[in-house]
């Protein structure tokens, strides 16, 4: 048998580091963080599937054309969007140092993510109102379903915003903290993407049908 | 007190929750209070508490997490295993007129706990614990990615066993096989807690599962030691990659299926309901795309046991590395591909299944190289035929064979005949038992002396390897007969009574599998006694070849005083080969992550909110929950999450170590 022998290694092997450093705190954070999203990614093209599937069983009941108001999700959709350009202003005044001027986009952030939610709100109980309850057809049972678990992301977002506003408040813009607002900005602007979708293939190819 | 008001402190839950007019659930409970009991009074009276609170149950050190999940494993085995034994029981006494012993309530409910735990609470952990405990030190690294996840992970899977071991004393489990399918779990024929019990346990178990699995594949990418590539490291860690990728990439779809099933069962929705527009079969769609990769995350890891212990025992190094790296990686994409072999007889007509029966029968050439590669690694090798290598035979014969009824069952025209049917049965425990089973016994007797710093006693093994083997054949081969016979899974008394012996010898095999399970246990109790005299201070029993045996056995608790370089695929056989001298003088402090209580307290919050939504008690749901958001967030506020091991303890560990080797020499 042979042993494969590094060739740069000239004279001795050096078979263990006398001099090590040890990883830096959060060395893996980032792709721990990335890896969750994409399992939570799955969440989400499972109850896309779901209303693939479902989505045109209105079991006599009530159809996309008869529920959305397309001018509110145009709204609701601008807050989140614009929701995810604040919290960017947030991400280049933490590079540059700016305590204040984070927290203050953060905050933005944080009511633009509120009135998302108060809006989606608004329009389940109008449609709950209605009789278009998550119980009527299969078709609501995905749509309510869907629409709600990317409500019930942001609403934690919004948690997770404040609990950071407040470290920062307290800490400061320490590494800990930097990363942590890292992470929270990849949750948020993937669930800008996944509502990209939602307003695609719920709403407006919902419409149209 | 009135009625609204219990059912507000209580929800459904009351005395006559109680299984008391059921004589073997009370004696079982008889037992168990009584054990407990003598388990607990013997822990307070040596005062042991603190000491397994504050070593154990708070630590963030991979290897004890890891000894846990072995441990977790186990003893769920036990239960899983009891309640084979109580179905092997009735179905060889049913005949002739005969009800057996087990009514149809509890019998249901049987089949279904022993598939459940059999599959999450025995094989997840085994397989999890084995990973956990050896890649970190194959990978020559200090711990996991993320040390407080991986403790949390573990105190969500116990969360789990917890649910489903209470659903035995406190109400019933689901009667509706392990899968759960609607209609049948929905709320309408099953109003009782046992699904809800199901979906809970599941959930919980899950959600440790899933951040484990994601904690593992970021340990492998981002904590090898300088000088391992991917195509250094070993194939047990690359089937752990592969299994974590698995996992991560199938676990969310189990939670969904589960939740849109609990939201069916709780809202009232319309997702798998006969009405309303809801469908059933996307349901079993849905849970076999998780469900068939789940196969594979079970099975990969014993693939990469195999491997190790193939090249250790036979003295050379693995036949085929590089193919077997893309095996595993094509075995990997592929199960994603046959989910629908589940379900060939749903009609979905013959284009469809033409598909998955080809994708199935495709994925038996990456198995089947890795068999040969095995082989041709034995061939012309030093093989020493100890436990782990025994298994491992009795592994490669026994697989082979559950691997032929495997493509035999692709076949969609002959799944017409065989779905449901007992062949099926003996189909999958063929491979699970001979693939996962024998796995994590040839993984526990290869890898317990690294974990104690003693050998397993050989005799007691052998007699546990025997009994299982040949209890194994007895008990599956009959059911490979039944099935083609006709016979279907499930059935509780049987009319024909030229079908009897089969199951006679049937339970005969699962009578000898249990003399196996007590041979092991007898084994693990013999090699306590005389630990001293299978002592091993070498680190190194085997004369084995990778990582994990360059270090003292047990390693301490920062594994490597320090981190290793690695020039070869078989990276402690090269140093060995290479007149590696082990480093007595320049150490330094070591820097580690400290132990947490919080991943006790998250999961035991969990387990209670299952328990509140289970019984619909939804205050005490409801405080658990924000319960959970209070300790969570609490928990981000704690800064200082590492400390440094002083470089005099690692003086005085290494330097124990030196004078224990010395003696050796």
């Amino acid at each position: 048998m042979t042993i494969a022998v590094n060739p740069s290694q000239t004279g001795e092997p050096v078979f263990y580091l006398a001099d090590e450093h040890p990883h830096p705190e959060g060395y893996s954070t980032s792709l721990g963080f990335w890896i969750y999203l994409m399992s939570d990614c799955l969440i989400f093209a499972m109850l896309f599937a779901a209303f693939g599937v479902l989505g045109a069983n209105y079991a006599a009941g009530p159809a996309p054309k008869d529920l959305f108001d397309l001018d509110l999700v145009a709204v609701n959709t601008s807050m989140l969007l614009l929701s995810s350009i604040t919290y960017g202003f947030a991400m280049l005044t933490m590079q540059q140092n700016k305590i204040a001027q984070t927290q203050m986009w953060l905050a933005i952030t944080g009511l633009f993510g509120a009135a998302f939610i108060g809006i989606e709100l608004t329009e389940f109980a109008h449609m709950i109102h209605e009789g278009a309850t998550p119980q009527r057809s299969a078709f609501l049972s995905a749509f309510f379903t869907l629409v709600g678990t990317h409500g019930l992301h942001v609403s934690c977002g919004l948690i997770w915003l404040v609990t950071l506003m407040v470290q920062v408040w307290k800490f400061g813009l320490i590494e800990a903290n930097r990363r942590r607002l890292m992470c929270l900005s990849m949750f948020w602007h993937f669930l800008d993407v996944v509502w990209i979708g939602v307003f695609t293939f719920i709403y407006l190819l919902g419409v149209l049908r | 007190m009135s009625p609204d008001l219990l059912k507000l402190i209580f929800g459904r839950l009351g005395l006559e929750s109680l299984p008391l007019h059921e004589p073997i659930v009370v004696g079982t409970f008889v037992v168990v209070a009584l054990g407990g009991a003598t388990l607990l009074g013997g822990l307070t009276y040596f005062r042991l508490w603190g000491y397994l609170w504050r070593e154990w149950f708070t630590t963030v050190d991979h290897k004890r997490i890891g000894i846990m999940y072995m441990i977790l494993g186990i003893v769920m085995l036990l239960r899983g295993f009891a309640d084979a034994l109580m179905m092997r029981g009735q179905q060889m006494l049913a005949f002739g007129g005969s009800e057996g012993y087990l009514n149809a309530h509890h019998y249901d409910q049987v089949f279904t706990a022993h598939g459940v735990i059999m599959i999450f609470f025995v094989a997840m952990p085994l397989v999890t614990g084995l990973m956990n405990y050896v890649v970190p030190l194959q990978i020559g690294a200090r711990d996991v990615s993320f040390p407080f996840l991986n403790n949390f992970s573990f105190w969500m899977t116990v969360g789990g066993a917890v649910l489903v071991m209470a659903s035995l004393f406190i109400g019933e489990f689901a009667r509706t096989g392990w899968l759960a399918y609607p209609p049948l779990s929905n709320i309408g024929y099953s109003p009782d807690v046992g699904v809800d019990y199901y979906i809970w346990a599941l959930q919980v178990a899950g959600v440790g599962t899933t951040l484990s699995g994601i904690n593992l594949i970021c340990t492998i990418v981002k904590l090898r030691c300088p000088g391992m590539t991917m195509m250094k490291m070993p194939v047990f860690t690359w089937t752990s990659l592969c299994t974590n990728i698995l996992i991560v990439a199938s676990f969310p779809v189990l939670t969904v299926v589960l939740a849109l099933l609990s939201l069916d069962r709780y809202v009232g929705t319309n997702f798998f309901t006969n009405d309303f527009g809801g469908s059933p079969m996307m349901y079993v769609n849905l849970i076999w795309i998780w469900g068939h990769p789940e196969v594979y995350i079970l099975v990969l890891p014993a693939f990469g046991i195999f491997s190790e212990v193939t090249s250790t025992f036979s003295g050379k190094r693995l036949f085929g590395y590089t193919s077997m790296v893309y095996a595993t990686v094509v075995i990997t994409i592929l199960s994603y591909l046959v989910w629908l072999h589940h379900f060939f007889t749903m009609g979905s007509g013959a284009s469809v299944n033409s598909f998955f029966g080809i994708t199935t029968m495709i994925i038996s050439i990456p198995t089947g190289a890795k068999m040969f590669n095995w082989l041709f690694t034995m061939y012309r090798g030093r093989i020493r035929y100890e436990l782990p290598m025994m298994w491992t035979i009795a592994f490669m014969l026994t697989f082979v064979l559950g691997g032929m009824t495997g493509v035999l069952l692709a076949v969609p025209p002959a799944d017409f005949v065989l779905h449901n049917s007992l062949f099926l049965i003996a189909h999958f425990h063929n491979v699970i038992i001979g693939g996962v089973v024998f796995g994590a016994f040839a993984g526990i007797n290869y890898w317990f002396p690294k974990a104690f710093g003693f050998k397993l006693d050989v005799f007691w093994g052998k007699l546990s390897f025997w009994f299982w083997v040949v209890g194994f054949y007895l008990a599956f081969m009959p059911l490979y007969v039944l099935g083609l016979m006709g016979v279907t899974r499930r059935l509780r008394v049987f009319d024909d009574p030229s079908l009897q012996i089969w199951f006679v010898i049937a339970a005969i095999g699962a009578f000898l599998v249990f003399l196996g399970i007590l041979s092991m246990l007898m084994q693990f109790a013999v090699s306590l006694l005389k630990r001293e005299q299978l002592k091993d201070v070498t680190g190194d029993p085997w004369d084995a070849r990778t990582l994990e045996w360059a270090t003292s056995s047990p390693p301490p608790d920062y594994n490597f005083a320090f981190t290793p370089v690695v020039h070869d695929n078989d990276a402690w056989w090269d140093m060995k080969k290479r007149g590696y001298q082990r480093p007595l003088t320049g150490f330094r402090p070591i820097h580690m992550p400290s132990s947490t209580g919080t991943g006790v307290i998250l999961a035991g919050l969990a387990t209670a909110m299952g328990f509140g939504l289970i019984w619909y008690i939804w205050w005490l749901a409801a405080a658990s929950f924000i319960a959970m958001l209070v300790v969570g967030i609490g928990h981000t506020f704690n800064y200082h999450r590492d400390f440094d091991i002083p470089a005099d303890d690692v003086i005085r560990t290494e330097d124990a170590r030196t004078k224990l080797l010395a003696g050796v020499k």
